[in-house]
């Protein structure tokens, strides 16, 4: 396994809204990928997304101003 | 062949959604299952079915749009996900049995009470029937766009303002009209829209969905599988998830979703135009042939592309196996799911031959029918 790093994990109550902000973020350049939802955030399946921390207050901004429903937002070592 | 059954599935389909269908079985996994790159494929196709699906029918955005298998499921979600014990329900007699039936069971249930406009002998409503039909406990309109047996269109603008008026939800039955008339829920005030793929969205069968405005909270039918909160004894509340348990059909709604672009780049106007055109010439062709009787009202072009007539007396399924095994073209005879519209037409023991046109017929292939019924009218 890699050596973990810290990321900002951003979640989602449906598969749609993470899909959102995949669309959202690629049509704008934003940083981060989907990934599967970390067990630390929940035990349950589902899909998270996954960018550096420093990409913290960028995306914050980003995800209010384009109206994404997020639901969580998580510092965590991945 | 000559295909003039389009009101019953569109059989020739773009180009694209060929290969949509084609490249999804070939590549896509599931849609909320995982995020490995065969599975994303189908989330993002699934996520710009549900774009261009709200975008076509100005829907809330695409988390309002749910899909199942058909129209006749959306719709049995949305009347059984909406309306409550003691609710009065009003509706039409151009209904489909998509729609009266699962009224009928809850009116049998003894959940909802039921009123019924009726349609004239050429199949047209009185829209103040709308209001004369209200009660106290009238709590919602559920009404089809467009007749699958004469074409003819109800106003749904018209009974959009009564349903805002009367604090209504209006649920429209868009099977016959997804794709070829202009839809706008926020305009026509429309709660919740059911619409199928496989007819003028020129999809594959076995898709379909409903757009459900944002105030409005729909009971599922179905709990189950969700791809999220897997250790939540109950199923996620949150839209589209809310009315989708399971494994949507990936490979379907891929289809489905080009089908959707085709008409968003061609534009509703020139395909309801061009279609228009031929069930026009059609009509002008046969409507004065001896001994054949044309359904529904044609004082107005503003429907869709259905003729649906008989010659004399002859029994509606004998004269379409005629045109098939002599002619080669398919149309759909009997009895079309609309028992009511039959009784208001005076065509239920006889049925009707329902030739219906779609973006890919000619004026060649309306010419041949014109000729084929001359010499069966004679």
């Amino acid at each position: 396994m890699k050596e973990k790093k810290s990321k900002l994990i951003v979640t989602f109550h449906t598969v749609t809204a993470a899909m959102a902000m995949e669309s959202a973020c690629t049509a704008a350049g934003m940083p981060g990928r989907l990934i599967p939802l970390p067990r630390e955030i929940s035990a349950g399946c589902g899909m998270a997304w996954s960018a550096p921390v420093e990409a913290r207050a960028q995306l914050e901004a980003f995800v209010k101003d384009r109206a994404i429903p997020a639901k969580g937002w998580y510092e965590l070592q991945l | 062949m000559i295909y003039l059954d389009n009101a019953a599935t569109t059989l020739k389909k773009p180009d694209c959604v060929v290969q949509a269908v084609t490249h999804a079985l070939t590549s896509m996994g599931n849609s909320a299952r995982g995020t490995h790159d065969s599975a994303l494929q189908s989330a993002r196709s699934v996520f710009q079915a549900r774009s261009s699906i709200a975008k076509l029918f100005n829907a809330p955005g695409p988390e309002r749009v749910a899909f199942t298998k058909n129209s006749t499921e959306a719709l049995n979600l949305a009347i059984c996900g909406l309306f409550n014990q003691g609710d009065h329900v009003i509706t039409t007699d151009l209904e489909h049995n998509s729609v009266l039936r699962p009224l009928y069971r809850l009116e049998s249930e003894g959940i909802i009470t039921l009123s019924v406009v009726p349609a004239d002998k050429t199949g047209r409503v009185d829209y103040d029937d709308f209001t004369r039909l209200l009660c106290g406990q009238t709590r919602g309109i559920v009404c089809t766009h467009a007749s699958n047996l004469t074409g003819n269109t109800l106003d749904l603008h018209r009974i959009g303002q009564i349903a805002r008026a009367h604090n209504l939800f209006l649920v429209v039955d868009a099977s016959q009209s997804a794709g070829v008339l202009d839809i706008d829920m926020e305009q026509m005030g429309i709660s919740v829209l059911c619409f199928t793929g496989h007819k003028s969205l020129m999809g594959p069968q076995g898709t379909g969905g409903l757009c459900v405005a944002r105030d409005v909270d729909l009971r599922p039918l179905q709990v189950g599988g969700s791809g999220t909160e897997s250790f939540s004894p109950t199923h996620p509340t949150e839209m589209p998830t809310r009315l989708e348990a399971g494994t949507l059909n990936g490979h379907g709604i891929a289809g489905l979703g080009a089908g959707v672009d085709f008409i968003l780049e061609t534009g509703v106007e020139r395909i309801r135009r061009h279609e228009i055109a031929l069930a026009k010439r059609f009509y002008d062709g046969v409507t004065n042939l001896p001994g054949i009787t044309v359904y529904g009202d044609f004082s107005s072009w503003e429907r869709t592309a259905v003729v649906a007539l008989n010659i004399g007396d002859y029994d509606s399924g004998a004269v379409s196996d005629a045109l098939w095994e002599d002619y080669a073209i398919a149309t759909r005879p009997g009895a079309h799911c609309a028992p009511r519209l039959h009784n208001a037409l005076g065509t239920a023991e006889q049925g009707a031959v329902r030739f219906s046109f779609c973006w890919f017929n000619t004026e060649e292939e309306v010419d041949t029918a014109i000729s084929a019924l001359r010499e069966l009218a004679q």
